[in-house]
């Protein structure tokens, strides 16, 4: 019986001084050198405007459906997409009809829109939602495949806006790590000439 | 199949080989009282200090009983006080966005969650926790679960290298000490590493902002009292709505994120969790989160053939573990970079494999390479939505968790449980050659034997128990997001996840139920607590045997042959029990996707 109440005590006590040491000193320290030295980034890499309006993070995807702007890839996030509240996917497996036929319907779309052929294959990435639902890349090949009606939409060379999609690739991570993408939120405000 | 995802996964071992040994030998002097580090004029005051406020002898060793009863009081006393804090968060602090506080049965299901190192979520983090909660409920035991899992392994450990012994250790120095020399430094380190790629450490309110194209939307029409307003055809009235605002998630992410990773909770900030950008900003940060999955546990290994005096032990462990790992990358990167065919013949381009539920910076490579280590670790942590990979992408995680996860598995639990099969795999070569098995010179008897087994039969029981019972249930149909085999595979997956302590999930099934939080907080409880005692109750055998010398019949645990007779072991196990209910699942849906069959 001793035993049980030496260990229920220091179960208790341990409980209360480790919560002080992980949870109370650690994320503080954390936090003040975080804000220290990435204090950017450690608010959430926040696009501001020139009067300082928040308009979106260069992390966190947004919703576009005008001709004029890239569009995004489809999300799950929340009921109306880019939802960066409820982040989430579709959750759909490999045999949902559901799927098969959400994606049937963006294929279509993605091909009307951009003036493909019904015989050319659709990058996965247009047609397909991502896991966070907020994927603030689409492939380089998307982007390409965009650019023609952004271009004429916009009434500017074809060119200017492929080097507007080079400017706002990020690279694969030192170069051979994971993919290369292209930033939607940032291209379409470098278009609007934010 | 790229040559760069074959860079990326040599890149990868090497890094893990690499940092294996030095992270052993800091184990080394973490897990021994009078141990030695360079951080000790910082932290050896505080480490007193703790002792002295818990009334701590630290001198004074336990034997078996002793240890699992501190370390079943703590995990008590510490998944109370989680619990008490999720059901009174609307009246604690730093909560901004004035979340309600949860359930009963939510919050005994995160309770038991985190207790166990699961980190199961039936919620959406950022939509149900406060900063409080994520700060103080959960991160607490993303630390002391780590702690516990790591001072278990490191108690049977010392129970095969002492001999004629009774105590295995001290559970209040292990917690300590590992909390305060390991994970600590290791994660205050890591944590800023992640800020700079982006990811956020703020106690901002949510951020509002401004689209760049508001966007037309059509909600339910609601009146003014807030009730939706029915139509004629009583189906609600739609109308339209033009949204101009992004409300983005904020607060302490990066201090939770780092110990999330290193100490194999896998628990997400957000909903998303490592795909969410501010989660897994880069894809370095995406390296980093897989290496520091596996870090420890790797080093755990080294720590097991420095402890016995057999460092070929050791490193056989350890090839056991990386050979079933690159098995399961091999089938897993295969399936997904091979893609749906369904999608295919609708006009998807085949050479971009399965990419729904995936991120474009990550890419097939990565998103299937997370998804082998967070379940051969007890991590649980998701870069992409296991849901939606292909059948037989699927498989991998769910049987790697049905493994027992015992490659690297969880800090310290993937030691314990692979050391169980160690001690199956000398029984069953000494049954081979009519000798009693051996392990490291201590003769192996039918109690040892029963002790292991039982631990991995509860496994087994609560598995496929738990999944047979919701599959003719009603309160276990009605959460299903898909319907099918796939159906059955979200079912399965959720209780292999509870009960190995991953917390990974097909996330589409819906789990925050009254039916679903108990049942799989009951799961969870059972593959932490049940499969400890008999593990520990094995160590408390093992230490008071003499350790007798080689002799010509002795068989050796460290080699080629030992190597794949431990492999052959594991997989025999899994595959004996797994294997029929595997077949109704993932592996009925794989030819069905090829004929073209949809659900």
């Amino acid at each position: 019986m001793d035993a049980f109440l030496t260990h229920l005590r220091a179960a208790v006590l341990g409980t209360l001084v480790l919560a002080v040491v992980t949870c109370g000193a650690y994320p503080l320290v954390v936090w003040g050198i975080a804000q220290a030295f990435f204090r950017d980034k450690a608010d959430g890499s926040l696009i501001l405007d020139k009067d300082g309006t928040v308009r979106g993070s260069r992390l966190i995807g947004q919703g576009f459906m005008g001709a004029i702007y890239f569009h995004p890839r489809p999300s799950a996030a929340g009921a109306n997409g880019y939802d960066a509240a409820n982040s989430g996917g579709s959750n759909l497996g490999p045999t949902s009809r559901k799927l098969a036929d959400a994606i049937k319907d963006r294929v279509a779309a993605y091909r009307a829109e951009n003036g493909l052929k019904e015989t050319d294959t659709v990058p996965a990435d247009a047609v397909t939602a991502s896991g966070s639902g907020l994927d603030p890349h689409i492939s380089p090949r998307n982007a390409e495949l965009q650019a023609p009606r952004v271009a004429k939409a916009r009434g500017l060379a074809l060119e200017k806006v492929l080097a507007e999609i080079h400017a706002h690739t990020d690279p694969a991570g030192l170069g051979f790590l994971g993919e290369p993408g292209v930033n939607v939120l940032r291209l379409n405000l470098a278009l609007d000439g934010r | 199949m790229n040559s760069s995802g074959w860079l990326q996964l040599a890149v990868f071992i090497g890094a893990l080989a690499l940092v294996t040994k030095p992270i052993g030998l800091y184990l080394v002097q973490v897990l021994d009282a009078k141990g030695r580090t360079w951080l000790d004029p910082v932290l050896q005051p505080l480490e007193r200090l703790t002792y002295r406020i818990m009334g701590v002898d630290a001198a004074k060793e336990h034997d078996w009983r002793r240890y699992t009863l501190a370390m079943l009081l703590f995990s008590l006393a510490s998944c109370v006080s989680t619990y008490a804090i999720l059901r009174l968060q609307h009246l604690l602090p730093l909560n901004p966005q004035g979340l309600g506080p949860l359930s009963p049965d939510l919050a005994f299901n995160t309770a038991v969650s985190f207790t166990t190192n699961t980190n199961w979520q039936s919620y959406s983090g950022e939509s149900t926790m406060s900063y409080l909660s994520q700060m103080v409920a959960l991160t607490l035991h993303n630390f002391v679960s780590a702690s516990v899992g790591i001072g278990i392994a490191a108690a049977l450990v010392r129970a095969v290298s002492r001999h004629s012994a009774k105590t295995i250790g001290n559970f209040w120095v292990d917690l300590v000490r590992t909390t305060y020399f390991l994970l600590l430094p290791l994660c205050l380190v890591f944590a800023v590493v992640l800020v700079s790629q982006g990811m956020i450490q703020n106690f901002k309110p949510y951020t509002k902002a401004r689209l760049v194209e508001p966007i037309k939307v059509s909600v339910e029409k609601k009146n003014d009292k807030g009730e939706i307003v029915l139509g004629a055809d009583s189906g609600p009235v739609m109308e339209e709505q033009i949204v101009v605002e992004q409300l983005i998630v904020q607060g302490p992410m990066a201090s939770q994120v780092a110990i999330k990773m290193l100490g194999t909770n896998g628990g997400g900030y957000a909903n998303a969790n490592a795909a969410h950008p501010y989660e897994n900003p880069t894809p370095l940060s995406n390296f980093l989160q897989m290496l520091s999955i596996f870090a420890i546990g790797s080093g755990l290994t080294y720590y097991l053939g420095r402890m016995t005096k057999n460092q070929a032990h050791g490193w056989s462990v350890w090839g056991a573990m990386m050979t079933l790992f690159l098995a399961g990358v091999l089938v897993c990167w295969w399936a997904e970079a091979r893609g749906n065919p369904v999608h295919q013949s609708l006009g998807i381009a085949a050479l971009d494999g399965n990419m729904e539920g995936k991120e474009v910076r990550f890419g097939i490579f990565k998103s299937a390479l997370f998804a082998t280590i967070t379940t051969d670790a007890s991590c649980g942590a998701v870069n992409a939505m296991h849901d939606s990979f292909t059948a037989i992408g699927g498989v991998v995680p769910l049987f790697n968790m049905e493994l027992g996860e015992v490659v690297i598995g969880g800090v310290g639990a993937g030691l314990y449980g692979m050391l169980v099969f160690v001690v199956l795999a000398v029984f069953i070569a000494g049954l081979m050659v009519g000798r009693t098995p051996e392990y490291l010179g201590k003769k192996i008897h039918a109690y040892d034997v029963k002790m292991a087994m039982l631990s991995l039969l509860v496994l087994t029981l609560s598995i496929l128990g738990f999944t047979a019972w919701a599959a003719v249930s009603p309160w276990g149909l009605a959460g299903l997001n898909n319907t099918g085999p796939h159906g059955l595979s979200e079912i399965l997956y959720a209780y292999s996840s509870a009960t190995a302590n991953n917390g990974s999930a097909f996330a589409g099934l819906t789990a925050n139920t009254p039916w679903y939080n108990t049942t799989l907080g009951l799961a969870m409880l059972t593959g932490r607590f049940l499969m400890i005692v008999p593990i520990m109750a094995l160590a408390g055998s093992l230490v008071q045997k003499k350790i007798s010398p080689p002799s010509a019949g002795t068989f050796p645990v460290s080699g080629g042959t030992f190597i794949i007779l431990l492999i052959g072991t594991v997989l025999l196990i899994g595959a004996l029990n797994f294997l029929p209910v595997l077949a109704l699942g993932p592996i009925v849906e794989h030819f069905l996707t090829a004929q073209g069959h949809l659900f």
